[in-house]
């Protein structure tokens, strides 16, 4: 097969999910050129109507105000998190600008808040609309202060509850300090957990962001972030050897800073996008370059996204990378043309063991194969093959599918079971129940 | 793994159907049902009902050809001249009771040996690619509309061809995942018999489920979501839909698993598999409708037959005429209908002819069983088919 299809088959899987209707054709004149050219697009929004997260967050304060029962909020609440997934299972299906879509996945899973702690589920996605998506390709520490900012990382980390002991209102409740957040804006946000800190630094930290909180019920802008002086821990903080004078929010927001532009914060996120594009093993000196590309653009991101994609190990080795199965969901929709039905990616995901936005941990979830390869999985994605396909509304010629995916690039044997099968739900099953269709 | 059960529970309680109908149909003479199965890949309509007598049978069909009706895993005798496969046993009695008419040798107008051409045609009622994307019997439907009233039902997943198009109908689906039909699996496992990472968690997974012996071993066994036994559970949820007062009067069920190219066999085997679950589904569809099978009839159609010759792997290829069942208790039954073309002389030297189109036999039910204009059947539900006669006496 032509070396430009092939190219381009790793520009629209690795760097997107996977080619739409005609598309893979269209990338094979300049597969490289068509992923600068996405990195170089602007963010999109998602379509209007998902609620700002001001408004959902209100909403959770007001279910859980004085221990009744608000079973109509919460309704309310889980129709929202179901809209922002179709929502952003559409734009990654059907939109244009696959690449954008997998590169705000990547960060909203970097930046991990889950609906594991059910009471954030109204506002994870709103979460990714407004602290993930507009940075993408911006700066990294842009990215980084919106989402500390952000009431659903507050919330979902415990900062919001975390008082100064020596704060006035620290001192008058006896309430103390959560270090949740400032820990894991070291071990996952920033440094990585071997980037050379220690306990005293994530306390300082946490210290350093008392006072980042969510505005109360009793306040007209309730929901919304807020800095509240009176549980902000007074006094100067240590922090990885600086001092940071009392400063209320500014000291946060230059702690950040520097976080942001610590060399340990470029290997971290240079080894993260490298697993992610590259291989689940990504050559040393291949991290080494788009970590110095980090430091020297101060974490221009769009530059980073860049100088991933100049990498040549990230076009050496076609389908390396396999699937997970939000990706093997998106893909399989995407090659067809197809976005699922309202609410039936959120059981398709849950069935495939990764819910949207209800990843285990703050960690997020893992990117590499050894994880996703399971013998229970992996019969259980062929499985949703066959219910993917039967569920269609109305089935695509699979040939063109096929052609349109891979080109001409799967074995002989699998083509011609996808061009013999008895019907076409069938052929498109085998097609994305196939081990090439595992992978990107 | 979300299977059967679930499928039963949702029956068992209120309808989980999206749109169902609040109403009964004056468009439809007295409460009559129609349902139609599509059996997907190609069913060998010799195997289904085999003319023993013909000369050419024992012959040409090898080790395929069924034992003579009356011995041990005989085939079922109908008439002097034909007998239904032995696996079809539970719609037996049904031939007996003078509501199973089987019409031979039937064909749908076009000729083409594409899976997929030949069922989008089957569906959209058309003899050759028109660019039509709606089906026939939606477009039946949209002649007994009266309202917004859903008479049209698509079970087991999402609406074929056959009834998509201008007017809504329903759909019933169970719940979750259906664990892939066996055959499925072992056509997937070729491929993954290659793959070093995902080929040791493909075996070991089917190890898990206890399938190995069967799927490596190539001797095919039901009892996967999508396999021969699926079927049942989608025919009784279907039969208990339509029998509601206020349910939908026209379905459509799918059945695949008729693509034999390998190791089809005779008595037993991967076909004989497929006809007990076809077979029980159909029965279990008559029992789910109760009083309401009086007034039902059921139409099965395929999209080509198969070969007559066995092939080099004890299958069958795609060829040109399969049959159609037809019934149901308003279904004057209990015979053959449509001529024998004869294995003497066959379609390029190796199909059975069509003597039937498939297009009568609808015509028929949809005029005398739904009441629907022949004027109309020419020419908007079956476009360009004014030299197809309505099959008369169909009920």
């Amino acid at each position: 097969m032509p070396a430009s299809i092939t190219a381009a088959l790793m520009a629209a899987c690795r760097f997107g999910f996977a080619p739409k209707p005609r598309e893979l054709a269209a990338i094979a004149g300049d597969p490289r050129g068509w992923v600068s050219e996405q990195i170089a697009r602007r963010p999109d929004p998602l379509p209007e109507g998902l609620p700002p997260s001001q408004r959902t967050v209100a909403m959770m304060l007001e279910s859980r105000r004085d221990k009744e029962e608000k079973p109509a909020l919460k309704e309310e609440l889980k129709k929202i998190y179901l809209a922002e997934l179709d929502a952003r299972m559409r734009a990654a299906i059907l939109g244009d600008a696959p690449v954008l879509e997998r590169l705000t996945q990547f960060w909203s899973n970097h930046f991990t808040v889950s609906a594991m702690r059910p009471f954030v589920r109204g506002f994870v996605g709103a979460f990714e609309r407004e602290a993930i998506r507009p940075h993408v390709t911006g700066r990294f520490v842009d990215m980084l202060l919106a989402v500390t900012r952000h009431p659903t990382m507050l919330l979902y980390l415990d900062n919001a509850q975390s008082f100064g002991p020596d704060s006035p209102a620290g001192q008058r409740r006896s309430k103390g300090l959560n270090e949740n957040l400032g820990r894991e804006l070291l071990e996952l946000h920033t440094l990585g957990v071997d980037g050379g800190y220690g306990q005293a630094d994530v306390e300082a930290l946490a210290r350093i962001l008392t006072g980042w909180t969510v505005t109360p019920l009793r306040f007209p802008d309730a929901g919304s972030f807020r800095f509240f002086a009176q549980i902000h821990e007074p006094g100067a903080k240590t922090l990885l050897g600086r001092v940071y004078r009392e400063g209320g929010i500014a000291e946060g927001e230059q702690a950040l800073r520097d976080l942001a532009a610590h060399p340990a914060t470029a290997r971290h996120v240079a080894t993260k996008l490298a697993r992610h594009f590259i291989a689940d093993t990504p050559p040393v000196d291949a991290v080494q370059r788009i970590a110095r590309v980090f430091h020297d653009t101060g974490g221009d991101l769009r530059r980073v996204t860049l100088a991933v994609a100049h990498e040549e190990a990230a076009w050496r080795e076609p389908l390396g990378k396999v699937r997970t199965p939000n990706e093997l969901v998106i893909s399989a929709y995407r090659v067809v043309g197809e976005a699922p039905k309202p609410g039936e990616a959120f059981v398709t995901l849950k069935n495939l063991d990764q819910p949207a936005f209800l990843a285990p941990s703050p960690a997020g979830w893992p990117d590499v194969a050894s994880v996703w390869v399971s013998p229970e999985s992996t019969l259980r994605r062929i499985e949703w093959a066959q219910t993917f396909a039967q569920r269609l509304p109305d089935p695509p010629d699979p040939v063109e599918v096929m052609a349109d995916t891979f080109g001409d690039m799967l074995p002989e044997e699998l083509q011609q079971a996808v061009r013999r099968a008895p019907d076409k739900r069938m052929a498109l099953a085998l097609l994305v129940a196939s081990p090439q269709f595992q992978r990107r | 793994m979300i299977g059967r059960r679930d499928a039963l529970r949702l029956i068992g309680g209120a309808f989980a159907v999206a749109g169902l109908p609040g109403a009964v149909f004056a468009a439809i003479p007295g409460n009559r049902r129609l349902v139609v199965v599509l059996q997907r890949g190609a069913m060998d309509g010799l195997a289904a009902a085999a003319p023993i007598r013909d000369p050419n049978y024992a012959s040409l069909r090898g080790n395929l050809a069924l034992k003579p009706p009356g011995g041990q895993g005989g085939a079922l005798a109908l008439t002097g001249d034909f007998a239904l496969h032995p696996a079809l046993a539970p719609i037996e009695p049904y031939y007996g009771k003078r509501e199973l008419l089987v019409v031979h040798a039937t064909g749908n107008g076009y000729q083409t040996r594409s899976h997929f051409d030949a069922q989008d045609l089957m569906e959209s009622g058309l003899a050759a690619k028109r660019g039509i994307s709606d089906g026939w019997l939606n477009r039946a439907l949209t002649l007994l509309q009266r309202g917004d009233q859903r008479l049209g039902l698509a079970v087991g997943g999402a609406t074929p061809l056959i009834l998509r198009g201008a007017t809504p109908v329903a759909s019933w689906e169970p719940a979750g995942f259906r664990e892939a039909a066996p055959g499925f699996i072992e056509a997937v496992a070729r491929f993954y018999a290659e793959d070093q990472l995902l080929g040791p968690a493909f075996k070991e997974g089917i190890k898990a489920q206890s399938f190995s012996d069967e799927v490596l071993g190539g001797d095919m066994k039901g009892g996967g979501g999508f396999g021969p036994q699926s079927f049942k559970p989608l025919c009784a949820a279907a039969g208990k839909l339509l029998a509601a007062a206020d349910g939908p009067r026209v379905a459509v069920l799918e059945m695949g698993g008729w693509d034999t190219h390998v190791a089809e066999g005779a008595e037993k085997g991967r076909l004989a598999a497929n006809f007990t679950g076809f077979a029980e589904g159909l029965d279990a569809l008559a029992t789910a409708l109760g009083d309401a099978w009086r007034e039902t009839a059921v139409v099965s159609v395929t999209e080509f037959g198969r070969t007559v010759r066995v092939n080099g792997t004890n299958g069958t290829d795609h060829g040109t005429a399969s049959l159609m069942f037809v019934m149901g208790g308003a279904i004057k039954g209990g015979r053959i209908a449509g001529d024998w073309p004869g294995l003497g002389r066959l379609q390029d030297d190796r199909d059975l002819r069509v003597a039937t189109d498939g297009r009568a036999v609808m015509k028929g039910l949809l005029r005398d069983h739904l009441g629907l204009d022949a004027q109309a059947l020419a020419t908007r539900v079956f476009p360009e088919s004014a030299g197809i006669r309505p099959m008369e006496g169909l009920v």
